[in-house]
């Protein structure tokens, strides 16, 4: 038993990251904008927030605190960022593969080149401490208190929350709708008076937020409220992408895989405490890249009865109407 | 107007985009260098422009893994794949020609093209994967590749540390390459220059004259300008499609054997490698040379010079760290995705002017009908 609430107790922290930003992705694709920069986005979200908690930090505020003003900071700052791919890709036309790449260049650059040159560093280190190690009367309740309430972080209740808000928007208003019907068939949409390019901005800059949220529960989660320009966050927003596909582009599922995931990561992590897989005696290594080979294996078998949005990363030009 | 004429404003249509996202890519890179240390930009941006002039051997050194990762983004891309994968191609190249280097002694110069066709098989198996998932599931290939450099870097690393013979457990990084493995060097005396710099340019050459003058490029061509119209006409798509990505594997991992391969004075540059579980960055500079380049194969090798050119200034601006360089290159990048947007001003203007000015806006004209999509494209060649 005590394997299973030290698997739950660190996948979810993992998890959440990759859901926030999987969620991201979603927006932008259901708006009708691949949104490839999360990589970028989410880095860029973890840089400002890990910078916010650097300075908040001697000022001996609440920890939970620090951790709430720090993800507004990186919502932000994704959201801000996003604009340079909703610029690119709604105005310009430009190819949405090339502006996300870019756009994962620039921030591990733009980071390391900070951190080198103000903070002697590859990156953001700091020492506040987000975990929390039982909340008060949850954590006492018995078996579901020790799964969910002890040993985390407030990222994790903060992801459920937004989970359920990005469910409501998209299937419960008239926004989630209109954004809904401009990534499927965008000239219907505007044949009825929705304008599709400001649509498309909002999924992208919802899809910044989110990106920028992810990043920097990324940094708390896995990171321990560090940023690295070097590791950056290691492939996990081309994993969100990738959890967005297993998720068939719904927020439930998108959690469901996102889950998913992330315990096959927190497996590989913790090979060691769990005597069976410890006796098999596989490389390491193995665990390292199961994730990806999964992602693979996924998208093999889900990729046939794909649902994805059927005008995505298509540039909508008024003209052709 | 006579057809040297034509073709001449035929390329300068073509570069137009490049040059305005070179000096866009510049200006927002000097910038930031404003804003990171102000007394120093003009001096700092000054020695980024110059000072690759006087290291030429080392620019060309450099330049070389760029130009093949480059030829593998550009190559792929001429078929509408877009090859983010050339880092995973191209570490598992530089694996593969390392291997041969330690474990396989042979004499010489067979040694040395050993490993250089090592890199190519290990390349182009790495390209493969994501090519037949593209072609037979229809799984996007820059999901897929991304997920095969990860793949690709751990595995290299893993394999790197456990072997005995390469890695120098102490220095953290694998030993040099045996002097005799070494590529063959121009000019000798510890000179950057060797032959892996002329195989790149020949490579390229070749690989104009696949794209240009066979059935086979042409093919590739047509398919990356309407798939569904070169599937009409009985191409083979899919194994177009996996062809492709073979031919970008390999190019992208014979730049990682004539990277570490090469012989130098540079400190710690090359013939050696350290596992740091950091992806190959040259893929990605690959990806920036070929969209400068326009994915022309002589193109990306000028751009690939230029790259190497004003990163050699990077490393050597005062007050600066490196990734000044690499913040300009994503720049550049963001900006040459806009290059449809420069032609269509450039070409819509003069159209304008032509049509008096009468035509309306949004609305298909005769005159657009008349001026096809091929037209703009610099390298339909007569």
């Amino acid at each position: 038993m005590e394997v299973v609430y030290f698997l739950v107790q660190n996948t979810l922290p993992v998890a959440i990251p990759l859901l926030l930003a999987a969620l991201g992705g979603m927006f932008a694709e259901r708006s009708g904008v691949i949104n490839l920069a999360l990589e970028g986005i989410m880095l860029f979200g973890a840089f400002f927030g890990c910078l916010v908690t650097y300075y908040l930090d001697p000022t001996g505020m609440n920890a939970q605190l620090i951790l709430l003003i720090a993800l507004a900071a990186a919502a932000i700052a994704g959201a801000i960022y996003s604009l340079a791919l909703a610029f690119a890709a709604i105005n310009m036309k430009a190819d949405q593969t090339i502006v996300g790449t870019a756009m994962n260049m620039l921030v591990p650059a733009l980071v390391l080149l900070i951190s080198k040159m103000f903070f002697m560093s590859d990156g953001i280190t700091t020492t506040t401490n987000f975990y929390i190690k039982s909340i008060p009367l949850l954590g006492q309740i018995p078996v579901v208190g020790d799964l969910f309430f002890k040993q985390t972080y407030l990222t994790v209740y903060i992801g459920v929350l937004v989970l359920i808000a990005a469910h409501i928007l998209l299937y419960r208003t008239r926004f989630g709708l209109r954004l809904r019907a401009c990534g499927e068939h965008p000239q219907a949409a505007d044949s009825v008076g929705i304008n599709v390019y400001r649509m498309r901005y909002a999924g992208v800059m919802i899809s910044g937020m989110l990106g920028g949220l992810g990043g920097f529960a990324y940094a708390v989660g896995v990171m321990n409220g560090n940023c690295n320009g070097h590791t950056g966050v290691a492939g996990f927003g081309f994993l969100a992408l990738a959890v967005m596909i297993f998720g068939q582009w719904k927020p439930v599922r998108i959690f469901l895989a996102a889950l998913f995931f992330a315990f096959l990561r927190q497996v590989a992590n913790s090979v060691m405490l769990i005597p069976f897989l410890n006796d098999l005696n596989i490389p390491k290594v193995f665990y390292n890249i199961l994730p990806y080979i999964a992602t693979m294996v996924v998208l093999a078998f889900t990729s046939s009865k794909s649902k994805a949005p059927k005008a995505e990363g298509i540039p909508y030009d008024k003209g052709s109407r | 107007m006579n057809s040297n004429d034509r073709g001449v404003k035929k390329l300068l249509l073509g570069i137009l985009p490049s040059l305005a996202a070179i000096a866009i890519g510049l200006i927002f890179g000097f910038i930031v260098m404003l804003a990171a240390a102000p007394a120093n930009a003009l001096s700092g941006f000054g020695t980024v422009l110059t000072r690759g002039f006087t290291r030429m051997a080392d620019v060309l050194f450099y330049a070389t893994p760029i130009i093949m990762t480059g030829l593998s983004v550009g190559f792929a891309y001429r078929m509408g794949l877009f090859n983010i994968g050339a880092s995973g191609q191209y570490t598992m190249g530089m694996f593969c020609a390392m291997y041969a280097a330690f474990m396989l002694p042979m004499p010489r110069p067979i040694n040395w093209i050993v490993c250089c066709l090592a890199a190519i098989a290990g390349g182009a198996l790495w390209g493969a994967i994501p090519g037949i998932f593209k072609a037979l599931l229809n799984i996007n290939e820059v999901i897929t590749s991304i997920m095969f450099n990860y793949i690709g870097m751990y595995i290299v690393d893993e394999l790197v540390r456990n072997n005995a013979v390469m890695y120098v457990a102490v220095k953290a990084r694998t030993n040099y390459i045996p002097e005799n493995v070494q590529l063959p060097s121009i000019g000798g005396g510890g000179s950057s220059l060797n032959i892996g710099t002329i195989i790149a340019i020949v490579l390229a050459v070749l690989l104009f004259i696949v794209l240009f003058k066979t059935t086979f490029g042409y093919e590739l061509r047509a398919t990356g300008f309407n798939k569904f119209a070169a599937k009409y006409a009985g191409m083979n798509s899919r194994r177009n499609i996996i062809l492709t990505m073979i031919i970008a594997g390999a190019l992208a991992g014979l730049g990682g054997a004539l990277y570490i391969l090469s012989p130098s004075s540079i400190q710690g540059a090359s013939m050696t490698y350290e596992p740091i579980n950091v992806i190959a960055e040259e893929g990605f500079n690959g990806i920036a040379v070929a969209l400068l380049g326009c994915s022309h194969p002589i193109g990306i090798v000028f751009s690939a010079i230029f790259v190497s050119f004003i990163q050699r200034g990077g490393t050597a601006a005062v007050a600066y760290k490196p990734e000044i360089i690499d913040v300009m290159i994503a720049f550049i990048i963001y900006f040459s995705a806009f290059a449809m947007f420069v032609r269509e001003l450039v070409l819509g203007k003069r159209r304008r002017k032509r049509a008096g000015n009468a035509k309306p806006e949004g609305n298909i004209t005769a005159d657009e009908i008349d001026a096809p999509m091929i037209e703009l494209d610099i390298d339909k060649e007569e």
